[in-house]
């Protein structure tokens, strides 16, 4: 459905990637694991628009989107949950689910919109609790549920999740991310994940990749990457030297 | 058309593409960062991951040889340390230093999978009852072969090589219906149940799974006619995993490459150029996913040509033709590499000096033999027939100890080995098969 090939990005003088190549398909859940600087969040901002590439190509459904503006891209069905929740605090939990919606205005009618409001706003029932509420005085937990469901309004085919546990209880990352595992099985989402915590991101996904350094040390199946070494040692914790006998 | 694991074997030409780019530009990048070997050939060539954009670049990377494998004997190309490696195999060491390869956890299981794949894709079953008649030592092919028909979930019987009477005895009494072995194992085994009176026709086989060695179309009727079976042939090598590389489908119109592991190139062996689909040349594999013995384009040394199109069973993974030939002088004889370096290291003198000789490779009776002719010249042993004699019988034995093959010396008068245009071809193989 969706696929990067050998791009490169960068801030100024800084390449973050180096050619990176990554795919999704349909109706997958894919994890990017790696250190902080590997290169997660650029790739998942090159694949939004944030962040433009200066060399290799990002293909949805085999057509290139990796000129187009980021309004654009989110129009071709991507949409993304920036890291560190980024909600509007002084604003209404509901005026903030509304203003995900902001780039199909011009497409769908207000009933469309309102309909879409409320069919998220059963997902997070939470949501719909507060939904006078201002952004602000949720939790954190509750923020990360916000900032989902905001990208949510956009009718995504794919959802770009940028650590979406970040700094959140134990308890709560894992009803996070039993709702990003409800929103592809239920509605149909492709997902790509950000996760500092490789384990549980695992537990999830249906594949991933290592990023190293600003490019793909390591693609495979989950089962494959708890199995191997490498990922075991530097992203599980398992706190073993390597001992070459 | 039987497909094992649908999601990988019925990959679009496109998504098998990106699949292999991604993989590829992972292995380069691990294979820098954890072997030295490789960090000093991408070094002396100016290389670096980053310099891998596409899949044409792979060309830019230099060549890995059998000889690098024996230079970093036995563990120096290992990626991953020691500990992570469960499993190691190596080649019988014939032609000098044994090439080692070991296989971490994840190794294994993809292992199984291939080799379940292209068991799958030939015809066998959970149904069946699997009789593998490689040999069990530290070669590939048995553990290979045992592990996909485990995974398919079908009864396996390691009855490993030779003993060709119980082999028949169990095909008849156990009820095996699907025969791994070599071809040659195969013709053997029929001669011998015609011999002893057993009717074929009367056992429940029904598939053979041949490799090991190079075979032809017309063994392959052969095999077929004489054993009331489905004869389909799968290509492995040892170095790049063992079995489970390719094999045929239904269709039997080529070798179906299990390319989401693994990265085909055919070059032409003498210019190392690339050559295009469709044309003969030196098979170069890289591996993609492997993480105990990773290998950046590999000369196989067996001769195969590509072919990308869609096949009728529905895969689009590319199909390598039947291998039988070697791109090098190595002839593969009963599944042993014979190589004439070897060959004439052990027929020197204790003096050092080296005959004229020429190795005669036949298929008399439907097993392959070796003869080796060596030329007695008056220098090399005047008249001393006690040394002759003493020469001829220990020639024979190390033959057999370091190639692991019976080889029939013949000591021959001066000039009666022919010459072609003044030199003698060292090797003359006058089996079927072999016509390159």
């Amino acid at each position: 459905m969706l696929k990067v090939k050998s791009v490169r990005a960068g801030y100024g003088a800084i390449r973050a990637l180096k050619g990176v190549s990554f795919h999704v398909n349909e109706g997958e859940i894919v994890t990017l694991i790696g250190a902080n600087g590997a290169g997660k969040s650029t790739l998942l901002n090159t694949i939004s628009g944030l962040v433009r590439s200066t060399a290799g190509e990002i293909l949805l459904r085999d057509k290139p989107i990796h000129k187009m503006t980021p309004a654009q891209i989110v129009r071709q069905g991507i949409s993304q949950s920036p890291e560190g929740r980024q909600v509007f605090a002084s604003l209404s939990v509901r005026d903030n689910l509304i203003l995900g919606a902001y780039p199909r205005m011009r497409s769908s009618t207000r009933a469309e919109i309102a309909q879409d409001l409320e069919h998220v706003e059963q997902l997070f029932p939470i949501l719909k609790e507060r939904d006078r509420q201002s952004a602000g005085t949720l939790s954190g937990g509750e923020q990360q549920m916000l900032a989902i469901g905001r990208s949510l309004m956009a009718k995504p085919r794919i959802l770009l999740l940028d650590e979406p546990t970040m700094g959140l209880a134990p308890i709560i990352t894992a009803e996070i991310l039993k709702t990003v595992r409800r929103l592809r099985d239920e509605e149909g989402v492709t997902i790509v994940l950000i996760e500092q915590n490789a384990r549980a991101a695992l537990s999830i996904a249906d594949r991933g990749y290592v990023l190293e350094t600003g490019r793909v040390s390591l693609e495979g199946k989950v089962e494959e990457l708890l199995e191997n070494s490498e990922v075991k040692r530097a992203y599980l914790g398992k706190g073993y030297k390597e001992v070459w006998e | 058309m039987p497909i094992f694991d649908k999601d990988a074997e019925l990959m679009k030409r496109g998504e098998i593409r990106q699949l292999q780019l991604e993989r590829l530009q992972a292995i380069v990048f691990r294979c820098h960062k954890s072997v030295s070997f490789y960090r000093k050939k991408f070094e002396n060539a100016a290389l670096t991951p980053d310099d891998i954009q596409s899949l044409d670049d792979i060309s830019r990377l230099p060549f890995t040889t059998k000889a690098d494998l024996r230079d970093s004997y036995p563990y120096g190309m290992f990626a991953v340390p020691l500990r992570e490696i469960v499993r190691i195999h190596s080649s019988s060491g014939a032609t000098g230093l044994p090439t080692v390869v070991g296989y971490t956890r994840n190794d294994l299981k993809n292992w199984s999978v291939l080799c379940a794949r292209i068991m799958f894709a030939a015809g066998v079953t959970a149904d069946d009852v699997v009789q593998i008649a490689f040999d069990y030592g530290i070669f590939t092919g048995a553990f290979g072969i045992h592990q996909g028909a485990e995974r398919i979930g079908a009864s396996v019987i390691p009855t490993s090589v030779g003993n060709t009477d119980r082999q028949i005895k169990i095909i008849q009494d156990y009820k095996t219906t699907a025969l791994a072995c070599t071809p040659a194992y195969a013709l053997g085994l029929a001669e011998k149940m015609a011999e002893s009176g057993v009717d074929p026709n009367t056992t429940s086989l029904k598939i053979g799974l041949f490799g090991g060695e190079p075979w032809s179309e017309s063994t392959r009727a052969k095999i077929e006619d004489k054993l009331f079976i489905r004869a389909m042939d799968n290509y492995g090598i040892s170095e790049v995993l063992g079995p489970g590389v390719a094999g045929e489908c239904e269709a039997r119109s080529g070798l179906h490459i299990n390319e989401d592991h693994f990265y085909a190139e055919i070059i032409n062996p003498d210019t190392l150029e690339k050559l295009p689909d469709g044309v003969e040349g030196e098979l170069v594999l890289t591996t993609l996913t492997k993480e105990g013995f990773p290998l950046i384009r590999y000369r196989t040394g067996d001769i195969t040509k590509l072919n990308t199109e869609k096949c009728s069973c529905g895969r689009e993974l590319a199909r390598m033709s039947r291998v039988f030939c070697r791109a090098d002088d190595t002839i593969i004889v009963r599944g042993i590499n014979i190589y004439p370096a070897r060959v004439e290291s052990l027929i020197k003198t204790p003096e050092g000096i080296l005959p004229e000789y020429q190795i005669i490779v036949e298929n008399v009776d439907s097993q392959d033999q070796v003869q080796l002719l060596i030329e007695v010249t008056e220098e090399l042993f005047l008249d001393e027939m006690r040394r002759l004699r003493e020469y001829h019988l220990n020639l024979e034995k190390t033959l057999k100890a370091s190639l692991g093959l019976a080889i029939k010396a013949k000591l021959v008068e001066p000039k009666a080995i022919p010459r072609e245009g003044g030199s003698i071809k060292r090797i003359v193989d006058r089996r079927s098969n072999n016509s390159c």
